[in-house]
């Protein structure tokens, strides 16, 4: 624990003697931040898409699992005694935790947005809803169609597993892709410092060898290099990841317009995970300046 | 200090080296002659283990090079002051940071041994030239300012090759006269030359011996020089 400290307070306080040896490293910095920087404002988007995507697909899955609908359609006369016999069986139906059929005003209320408010319910011939909520051990579907075409002949079932299932799905696979971005964006940080820090590496050969002769460990020598990459990479996905922030802040809020859409955004204590991106990005350049020096110090004596 | 058992070396080519067995006894001088490209420099490498030997062994300090691990060398070095043929320096960083660099490197505060420095930058008359940068200076600045370097860490073992090729007969005394002192404080010596009125004018001072590279192998030379 200890030495971890002192390595890292090694690592951020420095030493500057070890800094002055190496020459400034020039264009190599700016690549290095505007990398660092450009790959955590994606990895923020990234991270947005997925933890959105996430809550969509959690949303589908619960809110819609345990709820179907029932749909009578029949003429005028029979259809209070449709109603009444579908809701007898299921009642009668295991599985069924309770069953209701929507009274006048939440039907006028499901086809207000589509008819206007205007819309006289009553004498027009629309099919009676009945919402049936399952409980936890769901109920076998066809069964029930088959009692019901028995019992309610104008009964249709809609259990929504049947569009909502490749909702799901897309909604999973979406957040997925998510998480592969966010490896894949780590990945290519890694490889875009890695070459930075070689092009460093390559254009000090001549200090490299020079300080190796005169007595310098391994360590010591590539400490220089990795301070450099690891403080750029942290203050570039600093900037980055707090630019993204913002922009995801003020993105138009899809909550109020679509009752699905949720907004591609943060909600909550989620607005922290982002901070971990900045630290992230340093500990990849960390590791990966320390690799290719370690790498370049092993070719010589 | 630094022994040679058996050792041969090559490049690649052919060998450059055969079968020599040396020992460097502490505080002893010594000069490594023989014409250009008869492998003076390869020696000395094989002393500060810049380079391997491609068979026998090389022991630095009592431990065999080959068993070393890099921190090792890197610690054996700081031992070993160097004056490189090609004077290596650090171009962006001013004479005294230059020379002062072994400390630095070593963690050691180089600032606490400022004293030490100025006295040695006077030495090799570089008191003027502290705050230059090494590609302004010439030759023979450069070669004194490599001394100076090689033992500012007052190691027990100096390797020079070739430190007085580029600088004037007068200079060229200071450094051999600069040599001698240390050898008396019990430095151990061994300068890679083919300035054989250097050697003349050395053997005044110092009872150094001298070794000549012939035929793969090095010699003791006769006292006919
Ligand atoms: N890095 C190298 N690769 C291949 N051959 C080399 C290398 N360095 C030196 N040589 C060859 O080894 C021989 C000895 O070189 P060197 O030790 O520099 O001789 P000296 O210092 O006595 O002039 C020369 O023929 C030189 O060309
Ligand atoms: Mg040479």
């Amino acid at each position: 624990m200890n030495q971890a400290i002192v390595a890292l307070r090694a690592l951020f306080v420095g030493d500057v003697h070890a800094d002055r040896v190496v020459p400034p490293t020039g264009y190599t910095a700016w690549l290095t931040l505007f990398v660092s920087g450009a790959m955590a404002f994606l990895a923020v988007f990234s991270l947005a898409l997925s933890l959105a995507t996430g809550r969509l697909a959690d949303r589908w899955s619960s809110e819609l699992a345990r709820s179907s609908t029932l749909r009578i359609s029949a003429p005028s006369g029979q259809m209070a005694a449709q109603t009444q016999a579908a809701l007898e069986v299921l009642r009668t139906t295991p599985g069924v935790a309770s069953a209701r059929a929507l009274d006048e005003a939440e039907q006028r209320a499901l086809l207000e947005p589509w008819f206007g408010p205007d819309l006289p319910v009553d004498s027009l011939p629309i099919p009676q809803l009945i919402e049936v909520i399952e409980d936890s051990d769901g109920f076998d579907a066809e069964g029930l169609r088959q009692r019901l075409a028995g019992e309610a002949p104008g009964a249709v079932l809609d259990d929504h597993t049947r569009w909502r299932t490749p909702l799901v799905k897309a909604a999973d696979r979406l957040r997925l892709l998510g998480v592969i971005s966010i490896i894949l964006i780590a990945a290519t940080t890694a490889a875009m410092i890695t070459l930075a820090a070689n092009a460093a590496l390559a254009a000090n050969l001549q200090v490299i060898r020079v300080l190796r002769l005169v007595g310098a460990r391994d360590v010591y020598i590539a400490r220089a290099f990795v301070r450099r990459f690891t403080l750029r990479a942290l203050v570039g996905a600093g900037v980055g990841t707090v630019l993204a922030m913002i922009a995801v802040a003020i993105l138009p809020d899809a909550q109020a317009a679509g009752g699905f859409l949720t907004g591609l955004g943060f909600q909550g204590v989620h607005w922290l995970l982002p901070l971990l991106i900045p630290p992230l990005a340093a500990i990849v350049s960390f590791w990966a300046t320390r690799t290719a020096a370690l790498r370049t110090l092993g070719g010589m004596t | 200090m630094i022994e040679l058992h058996n050792v041969a070396y090559s490049y690649g080519g052919g060998e450059l080296f055969n079968d020599i067995s040396l020992k460097l006894a502490p505080g002893s001088f010594h000069f490594l002659t023989g014409p250009s490209g008869v492998g003076k420099s390869t020696f000395l490498k094989l002393c500060y283990m810049e380079l391997a030997a491609t068979s026998g062994q090389v022991r630095v300090f009592g431990a065999d090079a080959s068993q070393m691990t890099r921190d090792d060398i890197a610690r054996n070095r700081r031992r070993i002051g160097v004056v490189h043929q090609d004077c290596k320096f650090l171009d962006h960083l001013p004479l005294a940071a230059n020379v002062a660099l072994p400390l630095t490197v070593a963690g050691r505060d180089a600032s606490a041994e400022a004293a030490n420095l100025t006295e040695l930058l006077n030495w090799v008359g570089l008191s003027q030239h502290t705050d230059a940068l090494p590609p302004q200076l010439s030759g023979g600045e450069r070669q004194r300012a490599a001394l100076a370097r090689a033992v500012i860490m007052s190691p027990d073992v100096i390797l020079a090759d070739e430190p007085t090729g580029n600088v004037d007969w007068e200079m060229s005394q200071r450094l051999l006269s600069l040599l001698v002192e240390l050898n008396r404080m019990g430095k151990t010596i061994m300068v890679a030359t083919h300035d054989l009125a250097l050697i003349r004018a050395a053997k005044a001072q110092v009872g150094a011996r001298v070794l000549r590279i012939q035929n793969q192998s090095v010699q003791l030379a006769g006292a006919d020089l």
